[in-house]
């Protein structure tokens, strides 16, 4: 007798699923409960952003990057801030880099929070994100003191950022810091020590060095893995280099030391916080070149090139000479990279976004293939996607 | 006519009247206990909880019942709609039936048999069929797969909870639950039977799905298992029936090693205190446990859940179940020897 070959069970894994992240749609193929293939189908959260991008001018573009990875906006305005910097050759003053370390330091315990609340609840444990969330809301709240939007903060600009800090926001930051480490250790109590967590968690979903670094992958997913690759060390950029902070690196590159790095990064990034307040010299946080940024209101009230410069600089937008760069910054997720061309116009001619996101969910069917269908769902938290960033 | 009425009538209203005496408190409890499940959880995870619907939000539970019943049930194309709608009913019939010898007081049970644990112990397996129905006739492959954990966990769970209830069994020497609890009046069998007490109320999480075994519609891989497909009233009954399955094992667990309705001490002020006061509140503090558990657990993996149920839980009862034997006999302790 002929062996019939028994046909796998297909199933659709999202976008309607409480833990597909989003709008991720996963065809997977299994044995019972065991996953064969895992294959990922993205693009439902395609809103052509590059494309924009490419009809806007060089400030308004901007506020794109906030709507990508919308868990850490900063990060990505920042990458993108500094290519436009890079071919405009603009000094960013010193302040301005302290408060934008600052703030992305900020956006990364926003982001890991929400992601070490989100892998628990994919395990299973429902406490842990809404005590996350408590937290990520205070930090929101520096968001809005400090932009005038909790989200999509529009906060970086080129040759700086928007607005000085407001008084009073520096002191709220350091206590939220002096009370930051309370609440890791009560969440590590819920989480890390749980022997239920470990179980789900550790040799779940391994990627060794090699095959981080075959696929692409950065930020935690190849740090888990033990390699000690991070943008802020390996090429500093603004004030990294003269601060003191530690790079957290896994050994196993499972689940659990993904979980465990980030929550080691959140400690770390503490560390800077402390750091930048207490050296963040005086002086201005833009950029004094009025070809860049706009003049301070006062300045246009009583000078009449201010008031030109800042009616060319909201109608025209700035020029940037003829160019391409690459500008990359550590952001929570991993590399997040902006590659911009430049064709002498007041628009980009062309702009092409690096989504750390976008490489991580490759490994998707390496990373789940013999594993369990809970430990898929356990693979996808620890990988820490945002589709606004892998659609774009 | 006269004589029918005396022979029949009576008995009858007094039997229905004794029904609806335990499942309307029942069904309220149950009502009240969802409540009392989303402001404990509420409270763990710093949030209000329901907060709106009348005073404290307590009247939530009756406008969700509302929203529930006002709502369409919807029929997949392909599902077997017969097995569909059973599903449900019988989930919540064998949650209700199974209240008939549970004892809240001295005498004060509906149905006084001789072999209540069995009956219990039956009722209580044979929840696992509304479930594999469900699963089956969804035809749908979340339910299928739910369905399919649902099974394999209540079996693996029932047969380590049938060891601990013979330990017990074995202690008394009876099945009735009345004359269990009777038999604590010295010590409650959670003391000198406390690994049996810990297994049995971990068997009970995983009989009920609760967290952490609620692999069976664990939101985060499942949807909603088995029950992705039902919605409104037949929703609403795999709901209630899953409630008032806890509060069964609760009850049963209050009966089997908390004393039931006896005091903890037999001494002044405890024993002023009626015994449905003692119960309650016994039943009360283990259905805040099924809670707290849940605002604090992840959830297992069925490998690991199943390794657990079968290669720590079993032999585990299965020792206790001989140690226990030997110990009574050895002693000369059997009750109701000869």
């Amino acid at each position: 007798m002929a062996e019939t070959a028994i046909k796998p069970l297909t199933l659709n894994f999202g976008p309607q699923h409480p833990a597909a992240h989003g709008v991720l749609r996963l065809v997977l193929e299994m044995e019972g409960e065991i996953v064969e293939r895992a294959d990922p189908h993205i693009g439902l959260l395609h809103r052509g952003t590059e494309k924009l991008i490419e009809h806007k001018t060089y400030l308004q573009a901007l506020p794109y990057f906030d709507r990508l990875d919308y868990v850490s906006p900063m990060n990505q305005e920042h990458a993108y801030a500094m290519a436009v910097e890079k071919l405009m050759g603009v000094e960013v003053p010193r302040r301005a880099q302290f408060i934008r370390v600052l703030f992305s330091e900020i956006s990364r315990i926003l982001n890991h929070l929400m992601n070490v609340g989100a892998f628990a609840m994919d395990v299973g444990a429902t406490s842990p994100m809404l005590w996350a969330f408590e937290e990520r809301d205070r930090l929101m709240e520096f968001y809005e003191r400090v932009s005038g939007a909790r989200l999509h903060a529009a906060y970086f600009r080129p040759g700086g950022v928007h607005q000085d800090l407001p008084a009073g926001l520096a002191e709220d930051i350091v206590e939220f810091c002096d009370n930051f480490d309370g609440f890791l250790t009560d969440m590590n109590a819920l989480i890390r020590d749980n022997r239920i967590f470990r179980q789900r968690a550790v040799d779940v979903g391994t990627v060794t060095a090699d095959e981080a670094m075959d696929w692409g992958f950065s930020g935690v997913m190849i740090r888990g893995s033990g390699v000690p690759w991070d943008l802020r060390k390996s090429q500093p950029y603004e004030v990294y280099e003269e601060l003191d902070f530690d790079i957290p690196v896994g050994t196993n590159g499972d689940c659990f030391d993904r979980f465990i790095c980030r929550v080691l990064e959140m400690s770390e990034s503490i560390k800077i916080i402390r750091q930048c307040i207490e050296r963040m010299p005086e002086g201005p946080v833009l950029s004094e070149d009025n070809k860049v940024s706009p003049p301070r209101r006062g300045d246009m009230k009583r000078s009449m090139e201010a008031l030109i410069h800042h009616f060319k600089l909201y109608t025209e937008g700035f020029h940037v000479p003829a160019g391409e760069v690459y500008a990359a910054v550590e952001a929570p997720k991993g590399e997040f990279g902006v590659f911009l061309v430049a064709d002498g116009s007041n628009k980009p001619y062309r702009c092409h976004i690096r989504a750390p996101g976008f490489a991580h969910l490759q490994g998707m069917d390496f990373m789940s293939k013999g594993h369990q269908l809970a430990d898929t769902v356990a693979i996808l938290g620890s990988m820490d996607i945002v589709f606004g960033e892998v659609d774009r | 006519m006269q004589e029918l009425i005396m022979t029949y009538g009576i008995p009858l209203a007094i039997i229905v009247a004794k029904i609806l005496a335990i499942m309307l408190p029942l069904t309220i409890t149950v009502a009240f206990y969802t409540y009392a499940e989303r402001k404990v959880i509420a409270a763990a995870q710093m949030r209000r909880g329901p907060n709106v619907v009348g005073p404290f939000g307590l009247l939530q539970p009756i406008a969700d019942a509302v929203k529930l019943l006002f709502k369409e049930t919807i029929l997949p194309s392909k599902a077997n709609i017969i097995v569909f709608l059973f599903a449900p009913i019988l989930t919540f019939t064998l949650a209700m039936v199974a209240w008939a010898v549970i004892p809240v007081n001295e005498g004060w049970v509906i149905a006084d048999i001789n072999v209540g644990i069995l009956y219990l112990f039956a009722i209580s397996s044979l929840g696992v069929y509304g479930v594999i129905m469900s699963g089956w006739a969804s035809n749908s492959k979340y339910p299928f797969l739910g369905a399919l954990r649902s099974a394999a966990q209540m079996v693996s769970y029932e047969v380590s909870m049938g060891f601990v209830i013979v330990t017990v069994i074995i202690c008394v020497g009876s099945f009735n639950l009345t004359d269990i609890v009777l038999a604590q009046k010295s010590v409650w069998f959670c003391i000198p039977l406390l690994p049996m007490f810990v297994v049995f109320f971990i068997s009970a999480l995983a009989e009920t799905n609760r967290t952490p075994f609620d692999l069976p519609e664990g939101e985060s891989e499942l949807v909603g298992g088995y029950f992705t497909e039902y919605s409104s009233m037949t929703f609403a009954l795999f709901f209630l029936g899953e409630y008032a399955n806890m509060l069964l094992m609760c009850a049963m667990t209050t009966l089997l090693f908390l004393g039931g309705w006896l005091p903890p001490l037999d001494i002044a002020p405890f024993n002023w205190v009626p015994g449905i006061v003692w119960f309650l509140l016994k039943v009360g503090f283990l259905a805040f446990v099924f809670l707290w558990v849940r605002a604090t657990l992840p959830r297992y993996r069925y490998d690991q859940l199943m390794r657990l149920g079968w290669k720590v839980f079993l032999p585990l009862s299965l020792f206790w179940v001989v140690a226990t034997a030997g110990f009574l006999v050895y002693f000369d302790m059997v009750p109701n020897a000869g």
